[in-house]
């Protein structure tokens, strides 16, 4: 970014008001559930967990939630680059078990961020694929893109099949990330943690990229008013492409993380979350990161609430949080461009 | 009258099924203000959104300098050295003031000289030149759309109709700043309803009806002819005012 100088002179300026409202909703929402879960390790096990899931919901959903923003793309087959990057990553954990199962940390971490390569590489390289084949012949037309992004993610997982065969792929976490920290009676499980730190890299990555580079500030700019970009001069297609590949290769990402959570693969694994991705950019707002974050840690934080104390109510709870919140903020947490 | 920096000939734009441009016919000389005025639905938005490629030309010939543009993306006329300050603004709400200029200015680094100039005429964006862009007022954010588009020099500048839902103090300072970008040597083309404002900055001025040039002139002399104003734009220049 070119250096600018500071105007000097000028009055003091009022303070950016920003809203911490969203931001509260989520210790908010944990900090209530105490009472009702009733047992303080229960509610740690639970919160850790909730924030695991939504962390790797967040690092599943930030890429689309550009992808929309920047384009007004609505891609349905952004499920299918996760179940790619799960499937990816066996090309590196099968081979490498020995690393997986040895007993170093190094040689533990080196196989997962082996695999966590790949599986961006392939992920960015489908999604490359995909935006040239199935999404530019119809930008502008939301019909045709569901219909096609949606024929997509099923052809998608059906090569799966094809490559993999049809039965379940055991994906086992390596022995670092197995077992739990015991804090009196709290157990942490050691591969949610890791979740958790993986998804707060990625959130303050992405901070930095789009809050203190030239490149953040076209993205953010190109969300709020893609025309007005394209009148200053910007190829908005070419930064679209990519961010479309940066997109898929993050929804590669949560797909290993999801794939290892889960600990075995099917073609659906992806299909699976896609609802719940979408609900979380629809909560956080499209186009922003910091909306879809907050939505991602409140969905699971909630989810998994509502499957210790109402499983019947966790199915709809994400749906129910999802009416909640657009009654209370109709455009979503952080609504871009709306002042 | 100075050769022509963009000359439309014979446009034609479609939006949908509806034919709005239907054979214009504009020269916007170099170095001068042309203002583009004429009644509501006239097409002088249509006019400008087709220059800037943002609706295609269905048939005829815009040309930059030796360049036919008509073709081209929005973002290559933007490059060929075209600034564009749209109707409804259009500054990027949640960048600050800073930042909308950053991007104004593309890979240019922002000349310290040339931002005091801005400010001389827009102080208000030296008072919230860190400050989002989406809390400020109209009249503000307007004054942070123009100075995007002259952050750095182009060689034509397109405004459309930048006092619309102004406050009388700020259209002062709005004909304050066009002064100064006059004064600079840029040529501007500039969309305007109100007659009485660009009366006292326009050199030239084309009157559009119905998707079509209906008169081309001096500013001047176009102002001296109540009649004129009264059979084109429905009313006298000075009932504007």
């Amino acid at each position: 970014m070119s250096a600018v100088p500071t105007p000097a002179g000028g009055e003091a300026i009022p303070a950016a008001s920003l809203d911490i409202v969203p931001l509260l909703l989520v210790p908010a929402v944990a900090l209530v559930m105490i009472p009702f879960v009733g047992s303080f390790p229960a509610w740690v096990t639970l919160t850790i967990a909730g924030l695991a899931m939504g962390m790797m919901i967040f690092i599943m959903a930030s890429g689309l939630t550009l992808v929309f923003g920047l384009m007004d793309v609505l891609n349905f087959g952004h499920g299918a680059f996760i179940a790619v990057g799960a499937y990816a990553a066996t090309l590196v954990l099968l081979p490498l078990s020995g690393w997986s199962g040895a007993d170093s940390v190094l040689l533990n971490l080196s196989a997962v961020a082996l695999a966590i390569l790949v599986a961006m590489i392939a992920t960015g390289l489908v999604g490359l694929v995909f935006e040239r084949l199935l999404i530019r012949p119809v930008y502008g037309q939301h019909l045709r893109q569901i219909l096609v992004t949606m024929g997509g993610a099923i052809v998608t997982e059906q090569l799966l099949g094809v490559i993999w065969g049809p039965d379940q792929i055991p994906l086992p976490i390596p022995e670092t990330l197995r077992g739990a920290f015991v804090l009196g009676d709290v157990a942490i499980e050691k591969y949610r943690l890791f979740a958790v730190v993986v998804g707060l890299a990625v959130f303050l990555a992405m901070f930095l990229v789009l809050n203190r580079t030239r490149l953040g500030l076209l993205i953010r700019a190109g969300v709020e008013n893609r025309p007005m970009v394209e009148a200053l001069g910007y190829r908005i297609r070419t930064l679209f492409v990519g961010v479309f590949v940066a997109g898929s290769a993050l929804a590669g990402l949560g797909g290993v993380l999801w794939g290892l959570y889960r600990e075995m693969l099917t073609a659906t694994l992806g299909a699976d979350v896609v609802v719940m991705v979408f609900i979380v950019i629809i909560i956080g707002g499209l186009g922003s990161v910091g909306g879809c974050f907050i939505g991602a840690l409140l969905t699971a934080l909630v989810a998994n609430y509502a499957g210790f104390l109402a499983p019947k109510v966790a199915l709809a709870s994400n749906i129910l949080l999802m009416v909640a919140i657009l009654l209370w903020r109709p455009a979503g947490l952080y609504p871009v461009g709306k002042r | 009258m100075a050769e022509a920096l963009l000359a439309l000939a014979g446009v034609h734009t479609h939006i949908g099924r509806y034919h709005i441009l239907q054979g214009v016919d504009l020269a916007v000389p170099e170095g001068a203000m042309t203002v583009l005025l004429g009644r509501n639905g006239a097409g002088k938005t249509t006019t400008v959104r087709t220059i800037m490629g943002l609706y295609k030309a269905s048939a005829g010939q815009v040309r930059f300098g030796a360049r036919d543009i008509a073709a081209l993306p929005t973002s290559e006329i933007a490059r060929a050295g075209i600034a564009y300050v749209p109707e409804s603004m259009a500054v990027f709400s949640d960048l600050t003031v800073r930042e909308n200029l950053l991007l104004g200015a593309r890979e240019a680094k922002m000349d310290p000289a040339r931002l005091e100039w801005i400010f001389g005429f827009m102080p208000a964006l030296r008072k919230f030149w860190n400050y989002p862009a989406g809390n400020l007022s109209g009249g503000q954010k307007q004054m942070v759309a123009i100075a995007r588009a002259i952050v750095v020099p182009r060689r034509l500048l397109v405004v459309d109709e930048p006092t619309k839902g102004l406050a009388p103090a700020i259209v002062q300072n709005l004909l304050n700043a066009f002064r100064e970008m006059k004064s600079a040597g840029t040529t501007i083309l500039l969309v305007e309803q109100n007659a009485a404002f660009v009366k006292k900055v326009g050199d030239h001025v084309a009157v559009m009806d119905d998707g079509r040039i209906v008169h081309s002139g001096t500013m001047a002399a176009f102002a001296a002819d109540a009649a004129l104003q009264s059979r084109l734009l429905g009313l006298e220049m000075e009932a504007h005012a």
